[in-house]
């Protein structure tokens, strides 16, 4: 991707990055950067409901926000111009994900040669009261 | 056991959940093991130079579906909640094919339920990702599941 190549150099654009990733478009996830880290921002939407009774959001979108804040804090530190690749990831449930805005950041366990170790963690208006968290392994692409 | 009609709406349930229908996906079979489907598109993509599936998607379909499997093991309406989920992931999912989920509850115990899931597009001998996952039934309504009376 151009803005990866670009970011190898001058620093990763992750708003950029983000709006030109279709899946996180549909999702309407966002970044701000702010001291090294990057924070995700997801307003709520009706098509991220995976309980329309609650309404909650759905297990799985919450899991696709959590990986993405993994793999675009990865981008920023490391700055490779690929993106890497989930090997394996474990999302905890820890509340329900409310009909508001979600946020997510994540920092880098262990970075390896090839494989990296990121935590993601997720919350909604206290950032203190985590919805969800993320440990994961992640390939970088070479 | 006769399921009263549970299954039937536990699977338009599903489908008419807001994030599978924004994906396009559909719940294809609900009961011992319960299927999902999502068929290739533009906006479930992750990588645009290469078109692979972002793996969220694949999270999603795997947690929607095993969610599925502990609702056709309860045989009857009860809240559920996701605990845990871990995914696999075997290899990038092939631009241009559905992606399906097959997942099995493999027991439920008065308060939690555990599930086991793949991923795959087309061959099961194949995957793309497997799935693991322990989910809290919310209790306070009538409960069959697998308890001993």
């Amino acid at each position: 991707m151009e803005i990866l190549v670009r970011g190898a150099e001058k620093g990763l654009d992750a708003a950029a990055l983000l709006s030109a990733i279709p899946y996180c478009a549909h999702l309407g996830i966002t970044a701000s950067v702010e001291k090294g880290a990057v924070t995700l921002a997801m307003p709520f939407a009706q098509h991220l409901v995976g309980n329309p009774v609650l309404p909650a959001l759905h297990g799985g979108v919450i899991g696709s926000l959590l990986e993405t804040a993994a793999i675009v804090q990865m981008l920023y530190e490391t700055r490779e111009p690929k993106l890497p690749k989930p090997v394996d990831i474990t999302v905890d449930y820890l509340r329900s994900g409310r009909a508001v805005a979600s946020y997510a950041r994540a920092r880098i366990a262990k970075q390896g040669k090839r494989i990296v170790n990121v935590h993601a963690e997720m919350w909604q208006d206290d950032e203190t009261k985590l919805v969800a968290a993320l440990r994961g392994h992640f390939l970088i692409a070479r | 056991m006769s399921d009263g009609g549970w299954i039937e709406t536990a699977k338009l349930h599903m489908n008419l959940t807001p994030y599978l229908a924004g994906i396009d996906g559909e719940m294809l079979e609900v009961g011992l093991i319960s299927r999902a489907r999502v068929p290739y598109g533009p906006k479930i993509i992750g990588d645009p130079d290469t078109g692979v599936v972002h793996g969220g998607v694949i999270t999603a379909l795997l947690d929607h579906t095993s969610g599925m499997a502990v609702m056709a093991k309860l045989r009857e309406p009860m809240p559920i909640a996701t605990l845990d989920l871990r995914i696999d992931y075997m290899k990038p999912a092939t631009p241009g094919e559905a992606i399906i989920a097959e997942c099995e509850c493999l027991k439920v115990t008065r308060e939690i339920a555990f599930v086991r899931g793949i991923a795959h597009q087309g061959d099961r001998n194949d995957p793309i990702a497997l799935s693991s996952a322990a989910f809290a039934l919310v209790r306070g309504m009538p409960f069959v599941g697998d308890r001993k009376p």
